[in-house]
């Protein structure tokens, strides 16, 4: 897996304590790793520190609360790491 | 400083946008309900109302930035040590930095002084959400009393 995914996977599993084991790129941040909100907000900080970037918290949040994106686009690892890269490459272009 | 009300900032002295810094001062006040149980005959301002003092210059650096559209409500204290005591009648200058503004949060690093010597610090961590109902009159109302308003013009 990407070096985006290891470095993710490492944030949340220290941030969160859930052992590193059990973060694949199939897991969904909420359903299956019970992070709640507040946690979020403490690994989204560790991600932005990381890799320098925002991540548009907000305005995820009201695309799934308004029915335009499913939760999964933005909670499910491999499509955060999606976005992450993406925000990365934004960055550098 | 009034600690019963939860006022803990007197002045706002400076508002720096440029470098996203605050400076604030606060004296703690000669005799207070709180100094009755902390402690009996030795009255020190808990570590806990020092950690607000810091909040509300977070908070109040990060209303004067966002020209008063967000409402900042403390969500996480980090790294927080406590240096020495602080009695009655000190005087405290309240420094806060914007580190980080995220979507959605910000984290401040806050400090507090005493006569140049370091009393306390931590990092901070806000949600920053739409204002409730009715408290955005009351924010603007208590930074105009503490010169809040005139810094941000």
């Amino acid at each position: 897996m990407s070096s985006t995914f290891e470095t993710v996977a490492g944030i949340i599993s220290e941030t969160a304590d859930i052992p590193r084991e059990q973060i694949t790129p199939e897991s969904h941040a909420i359903d299956d790793l019970g992070i709640d909100s507040l946690a979020f907000l403490d690994i989204a900080f560790a991600i932005d520190k990381a890799f320098g970037i925002k991540l548009p918290l907000e305005q995820w949040t009201q695309e799934v609360n308004e029915g335009k994106a499913p939760a999964e686009e933005y909670f499910v690892l491999k499509n955060l790491v999606a976005h992450i890269d993406a925000l990365i490459a934004a960055k550098s272009a | 400083m009034r600690l019963e009300y939860f006022e803990m900032i007197d002045r706002v002295t400076r508002l720096d946008r440029p470098e996203r810094r605050i400076e604030a001062t606060s004296t703690v006040p000669t005799a207070s309900p709180v100094f009755e149980g902390h402690f009996p005959g030795h009255p020190l301002v808990p570590g806990v109302l020092l950690t607000e003092t810091m909040a509300q210059a977070s908070g109040y650096l990060v209303l004067g930035l966002m020209n008063f559209t967000h409402m900042p409500f403390l969500m996480a204290v980090d790294k927080a040590r406590f240096r020495t005591f602080v009695g009655p009648d000190t005087v405290l200058t309240v420094t806060a930095q914007l580190e980080h503004e995220g979507s959605g949060y910000a984290v401040t690093k806050a400090k507090i002084h005493a006569e140049n010597k370091p009393i306390c610090d931590a990092e901070l961590r806000f949600r920053i959400m739409p204002f409730p109902a009715g408290m955005d009159e009351l924010m603007r109302a208590q930074a105009r009393r503490i010169g809040l308003l005139a810094e941000a013009a």
